[in-house]
């Protein structure tokens, strides 16, 4: 596969565990707390992570979210 | 897990386990009458508007709000979020500290106010169905056309047989026009959850059409 399939390939790639927008907003703080602890959220709930690498708008709130309990600027 | 009344009809639950200063919120927020409550919503006011202000400093280069337009979304967001939480305080179960809690209620907020925003400057012509956007979208290297060309046709082509009509005007608006989701939300007066949704079940019909063609391989345990 080329870099170019690649890239189309991986936009076309959709995650079973993906819980969705919904129920990643409803844990949303509980992630970002295990995130600020220096812990690993991703693998307590996989289904979040996968969403989070999917859904920029849920990505963006996870990091400003992150960024203001730690203070440090987000990505 | 003790129990206390605060106000708008809600009850609070505070955990034993539940850290001093997360606890400490809950008990200012929770008696709706006196001082005390007025001062912890003085300053959760406070904090929360930093944050909006912060929020939408950071997210500056996609949605382009600057100067008193920023202020002024930064403090309709922070009233908002002081509405929410003040009504949501019973919801609070301490899974997280209260501040983390409360602050993801601002940052929502910044979210499906910066949605509404898209629509007072749209940063492109819309609706043109500009299908030479897609490349571009899709992150491909136009010196490598050579490379992606039929794929991206047969791509354009599974878009139309084998999307819904409303599949395929939602992956057209994200995906080629490139209208965020919170845009779309306001617009369509629908939940950021539906619209993804439609996205995900528009990519995996995709894929597997495109699969099927032989277009893209078939990877073991790939959906």
């Amino acid at each position: 596969m080329n870099e170019s399939s690649a890239r189309i390939e991986h936009f076309l790639h959709t995650d079973p565990r993906d819980v969705g927008c919904d129920q990643a907003m409803e844990m949303l703080h509980v992630y970002v707390d295990l995130a600020a602890n220096g812990q690993n959220p991703h693998e307590r709930y996989p289904g979040m992570a996968a969403h989070l690498q999917a859904c920029g708008p849920c990505d963006q709130d996870f990091e400003g979210l992150l960024a203001a309990v730690t203070g440090r600027p987000g990505g | 897990m003790e129990q206390r009344d605060v106000g708008h009809g809600c009850t609070a639950t505070a955990r034993p386990d539940q850290d001093p200063e997360s606890a400490a919120w809950v008990a200012a927020l929770s008696d709706t009458r006196g001082r005390r409550y007025e001062e912890a919503c003085e300053r959760l006011h406070a904090v929360l508007l930093r944050i909006a202000r912060s929020e939408l400093r950071r997210r500056g280069s996609d949605t382009r709000i600057t100067g008193p337009e920023l202020d002024d979304l930064a403090h309709q967001a922070a009233a908002d979020a002081l509405l929410a939480i003040t009504r949501k305080l019973a919801d609070f179960r301490g899974e997280s500290r209260f501040t983390t809690w409360a602050y993801r209620f601002v940052i929502l907020e910044v979210s499906a106010k910066t949605g509404r925003h898209f629509w007072r400057r749209p940063t492109e012509t819309l609706g043109a169905e500009d299908w030479d956007r897609l490349p571009d979208r899709l992150g491909l290297d136009p010196a490598r056309e050579t490379q992606w060309r039929d794929l991206v046709r047969a791509l354009r082509e599974a878009v139309d047989e084998v999307l819904t009509p409303h599949q395929r005007q939602v992956f057209l608006a994200v995906v080629v026009d490139g209208v965020p989701l919170d845009a779309l939300v306001t617009q369509w007066n629908t939940n950021r959850n539906a619209v993804y949704k439609t996205v995900f079940d528009a990519r995996r019909k995709l894929r597997a059409h495109l699969v099927a063609h032989g277009h893209l391989e078939r990877k073991a345990g790939a959906s």
